[in-house]
């Protein structure tokens, strides 16, 4: 059942939300052990959850519009009282003194958090091979990679542990794992959902955003965790989008750019999706032509200076002296020292290094000032390509799901956000959405991505793009 | 174009960052940075002058809220998750040359 339906049984009462609760928990224990998506089900709490969203129906009051869905939060978001590993020895243990504000509004709606997912550690990563607790597998082929960060995110709701999952995206950290597991799973616009207790990785492009088995569920999604916040100063001053209202709507006329430099290098049956979607789209009466965003091609350079610049110092916090673990040392900085080499892993490590490097003397100008104004050039040719066009069109990956310890080499790692990077220094909304399978059978992802606050008419491609894969075609 | 990154400059960045890090990891890392400092010289070599740096995707500065009095992070809930706590506050090793 989707989110959807979920809620509207539990508020109509043909359903109860303890019921819809004990068929996902049985779907964890019987299948989590060998995917290992959750860090950590909390079971007590989301059965006290559950009982008391039923017996407020039973008074006759409105639970709200996530009455009694299951919802796996990534291990990155704070939960009061309840264990928040981002992943990471260092993090091992912690129990934050309060949750974060999507966890809020997800309880106020009615929702009900099953458990914290897995990911690479920091959300860094693109294949959950990074997480100090072991990877998660892909649900639809356990010798494969679900993408990353949120890997645990997407394993979760692809395979029916929960309907709705949050992740964080930073490079495509939600997109990315939603393409290689088949499911959908959107970045809003920078400032859209407050970061109010998403532990922080790079912060000029983090963002939370829904995973889900439609593209109407992600709108609910969004439009629960979304609007204003005054506990973070990113936050935009304005009210949630409203998305869901648009899945219904059809595509005629809208302007859909398919994004030349981002098919380059692309695996070639990934590429003939991206094609059939355009072709489905022109059917469906969208105007479909040839979009060039020459800048895109910096992406990846000027993401991994500007990302681990921003990580080496959001990650300075991770001192041993307030929360965490600490291995002691005869003097202050040998217990930084000592605690930071023993609590992050390596790929940690070497984006600490790599901005502390981007942001030294002799070296900023060259790599993090360089990088900055790319990110300009790329925000200037989005906005060209965006006078032409209503949402521009590629893959989401450039592959599909690959193999535990492909891609060893880190970057060779880091070109895989080559397609998803873009959206994120420009701050833009794009959502990936499933469509059909390669060769071997694995999930391929197609991306809609869309100007500032262009969530609207994104969703309105995005839900085209889902019938048009429900509707088979000649696939 | 800056020089190639060299085994000096790693181990300094990570004293920089309070990274323990052994001679083996220093060998490793100096290899895997120095290759994706390579792949940034694309953007290293990109000609921007009169290219604005951004540094944010907002227009947004100085965000400020009402002076107005709102509940606090309780202290006991915090110290509990330190790793040393003594007299209410965390415990650190000495910081200075003083007596322990």
């Amino acid at each position: 059942m989707t989110a959807v339906e979920i809620a509207a049984g539990v508020r109509a009462g043909t359903t109860t939300a303890r019921q819809v609760l004990e068929s996902h928990l049985s779907a964890i224990a019987a299948r989590d052990p060998e995917l290992h998506a959750f860090n950590l089900v909390i079971t007590d709490e989301a059965r006290q959850a559950a009982d008391a969203v039923d017996l407020l129906v039973a008074k006759g009051a409105d639970p709200g519009p996530l009455a009694g869905v299951p919802v796996a939060l990534k291990d990155n978001m704070c939960t009061r009282g309840v264990p928040t590993t981002c992943s990471s020895r260092i993090l091992e243990g912690w129990r934050p003194p309060y949750d974060a504000t999507v966890v809020e509004r997800i309880v106020a709606a009615g929702g009900i958090v099953v458990g914290k997912t897995n990911l690479d550690e920091f959300a860094m990563g693109s294949s959950t091979e990074n997480s100090a607790f072991g990877p998660t597998r892909n649900p639809h082929d356990l010798t494969r990679v679900p993408g990353g960060s949120s890997g645990g995110s997407a394993a979760a709701v692809a395979a029916g542990f929960a309907p709705l999952a949050l992740g964080s995206d930073t490079g495509g950290s939600i997109r990315q794992p939603a393409a290689l597991c088949g499911v959908v799973g959107m970045k809003p616009t920078y400032g859209v959902v407050s970061r109010y207790g998403l532990v922080a990785f790079a912060s000029s492009l983090d963002q939370i955003g829904p995973f889900a088995t439609t593209v109407e569920d992600a709108a609910l999604l969004l439009e629960v965790t979304g609007g204003h916040d005054p506990r973070d100063s990113t936050s935009l001053d304005r009210s949630a989008p409203a998305v869901v209202q648009e899945v219904r709507k059809g595509v005629e006329g809208l302007r859909v750019g398919v994004v030349r430099e981002l098919l380059e290098g692309v695996d070639p049956d990934v590429a003939a999706r991206v094609h059939d979607v355009a072709d489905a789209l022109t059917a469906a009466g969208a105007k479909v032509d040839d979009a060039s965003v020459p800048a895109t091609v910096y992406g990846v350079s000027a993401y991994y200076l500007i990302a681990p610049a921003e990580a080496s110092s959001n990650l300075a916090r991770y001192d041993g002296v307030r929360y965490g673990a600490r291995v002691d040392g005869p003097d202050i900085n040998a217990m930084y020292g000592a605690t930071r080499a023993a609590g992050f892993g390596p790929e940690v490590k070497r984006r600490i290094m790599l901005g502390t490097y981007a942001l030294s003397a002799g070296y900023y100008d060259a790599y993090y000032g360089q990088a900055q104004r790319t990110r300009t050039l790329i925000i200037r040719d989005f906005d060209a390509a965006y006078e032409r066009f209503d949402v521009l069109l590629s893959p989401t990956s450039p592959t599909t799901a690959f193999e535990f310890g492909a891609k060893s080499d880190p970057l060779t790692m880091y070109l895989s956000d080559v397609c998803t990077i873009p959206s994120n220094l420009a701050g833009h909304p794009a959502i990936s959405v499933p469509f059909r399978t390669d060769g071997a059978g694995l999930p391929v992802g197609v991306q809609v991505m869309a100007p500032a606050l262009g969530e609207p008419v994104m969703f309105r491609v995005a839900a085209a793009i889902e019938r048009a894969a429900q509707s088979g075609g000649d696939q | 174009m800056p020089e190639r990154l060299t085994r000096e400059d790693v181990a300094h960045v990570a004293y920089l960052a309070r990274l323990d890090i052994t001679d083996d990891e220093i060998e490793l890392y100096t290899e895997q940075l120095a290759a994706v400092l390579d792949h940034a010289a694309d953007v290293a070599a990109l000609d921007t002058s009169g290219v604005p740096p951004t540094a944010h995707p907002l227009p947004i500065s100085n965000v400020l809220r009402d002076d107005v009095v709102t509940p606090s992070l309780d202290r006991d809930e915090v110290l509990a998750q330190a790793p040393a706590v003594e007299d209410q506050r965390f415990r650190v090793p000495r910081i200075l040359g003083e007596a322990p």
